[in-house]
């Protein structure tokens, strides 16, 4: 019998890590954070460009939403938040969606609190506080159905879809079979496949919800892009032998695996439902990994063929090389080699390898991307700032 | 002979190969005979497993992922210059 463990959340939930994270509530306060970063290196301090400028009500929806699931992620056992006050994306706004975070939460705001070096102060105090406090939680019993893991993958290879991604594949099958739920996005990299992911949804509302994602993503990408829509992979793509979105797609949605989709749900919704559930998010690594988080995600496999390092603050991000050019060319970042497909080593195999590091990994040890200090956060936006 | 292309689907009419394959070089998979490659195909790119016709679907994954731009000959390279893609036409 396989045993993992994790740290219990008075919601219910269960992380695979007990960060303490420090989060800005908008970026003019990132010095703050930097600062908290270099007193108390155990903190995941996540420094962004965003909070404030975007007023559009689906830009300001996505950002709360972002935030509140970074603050309520069951990696994170303790927050600090660094607001400055006049920003949109305030904490007094942001409350109502953080009091019930059920974890030690210290809120700060430069512009009452005496200024950035004061509030730095009293930061650094806080998170020390809050380290000690959490440092003592035991790792506890957990079980499959309290897991949401992701699949993402970014700077693909024609490879991605040949070898890791049917891989990833064939470890959200074995997840989905024992009660996990499994999480993908990237609408933009559904376009082409209506027909294949309709066919396993649940029901027709599902099955109409994934139609008309992938229909949007289709508009917006023509709309964009024009006649060059065809031309959405990138060049990068195009080298690795990809020759239009469709492959790509088709690519891309293998790494969910072939059980049925049991929901839709909005960039960064926590889904729920069990077993394989689809995001409305976008192509972009680091968006999508930012959304693939706040639902709540508490691992995430990452394929890649041309090499992307990034990772996720307090997320561990298990990066699958599908090559074993770029598995070698970029060691020190990669924790699975799937390009050994190619030299003969059956996918069962290669499926165990990664089933028996995936539960390493839920039980503590570090991922390529965690030790290396590789984190990405970036997030959807809809419209320019002002 | 060791394999040096992958066929993903039974249905596909594509193979991808997994390393460069040479003109002339016989392309092999375990569920087909070999046949030579009627130009350098790339690694990671992939070649036509039969006759494709200009205007037929070009099948991987057992889905249909591009529609050919001009007839194709088993063996010859697939890509961006005898594709058209399906949703967006040119």
């Amino acid at each position: 019998m396989i045993q993992i463990s994790g740290y219990e959340r008075k919601n219910g939930k269960f992380g695979i890590r007990n960060h303490l994270l420090v989060l800005p509530t908008v970026s003019c306060v990132n010095g703050v954070v930097q600062r908290l970063s270099r007193e108390v290196p155990e903190a995941v301090c996540i420094p962004h460009a965003y909070g404030c400028g975007r007023g559009g009500p689906r830009d300001l929806e996505i950002l709360s939403r972002i935030l509140s699931g970074l603050i309520h992620h069951p990696n994170v056992g303790g927050v600090v938040l660094i607001g400055l006050g006049c920003e949109v994306s305030n904490t007094k706004n942001l409350f109502p969606l953080i009091k019930e975070a059920g974890k030690p939460v210290e809120v700060l705001n430069v512009q009452e609190d005496g200024g950035s070096l004061e509030t730095s102060r009293k930061g650094i105090a806080a998170a020390r506080r809050i380290l000690s406090e959490i440092s003592s939680q035991p790792r506890v019993p957990l079980s499959w159905d309290k897991l949401l893991i992701a699949m993402e993958c970014g700077g693909s290879d024609a490879m991605s879809g040949v070898t890791a991604n049917v891989a990833m594949g064939a470890v959200s099958d074995w997840l989905v079979e024992r009660g996990a739920t499994v999480i993908f996005g990237e609408n933009t990299e559904m376009i082409g496949t209506t027909q294949v992911l309709v066919r396993r949804a649940k029901n027709g509302q599902v099955a109409k919800q994934i139609e008309q994602m992938i229909e949007r993503a289709e508009k917006l990408t023509q709309e964009v892009m024009g006649n060059l829509a065809n031309l959405v992979i990138s060049p990068g793509n195009m080298d690795g032998g990809m020759s239009t979105i469709a492959e790509k797609s088709m690519g891309c949605i293998v790494k969910g695996g072939t059980t049925t989709i049991n929901q839709v749900v909005d960039y960064g919704e926590a889904p729920s439902e069990h077993g394989l559930i689809l995001q409305d998010g976008p192509g972009y690594d680091g968006d999508s990994m930012a959304g693939l988080a706040a639902s709540g995600s508490q691992l995430m496999f990452f394929s890649t063929g041309r090499g992307t390092p990034a990772g996720f603050p307090a997320l561990p991000v298990i990066k699958v090389a599908s090559n074993t050019r770029i598995y070698e060319a970029m060691k020190d970042d990669m924790d699975v080699n799937a390009g050994s497909v190619v030299e003969g080593r059956p996918l069962d195999e290669l499926r165990a390898e990664m089933i028996d590091l995936m539960i390493r990994v839920i039980n503590g040890e570090e991922t390529r991307a965690e030790v290396n200090g590789m984190d990405v956060f970036t997030l959807m936006t809809v419209h320019p700032p002002f | 002979m060791k394999d040096n292309v992958l066929i993903i689907h039974p249905r596909d009419n594509v193979a991808v190969a997994l390393r460069t394959i040479d003109v002339g070089e016989l392309a092999v998979a375990k569920e087909m005979e070999g046949f030579p490659a009627l130009e350098t195909i790339p690694a990671s790119h992939k070649i036509a497993l039969r006759d494709i016709f200009q205007g037929e679907e070009i099948i991987k994954y057992g889905e249909t992922v591009a529609v050919s731009g001009r007839n194709i000959k088993k063996g010859e390279w697939v890509h961006t210059h005898n594709l058209e893609s399906k949703r967006w036409k040119k």
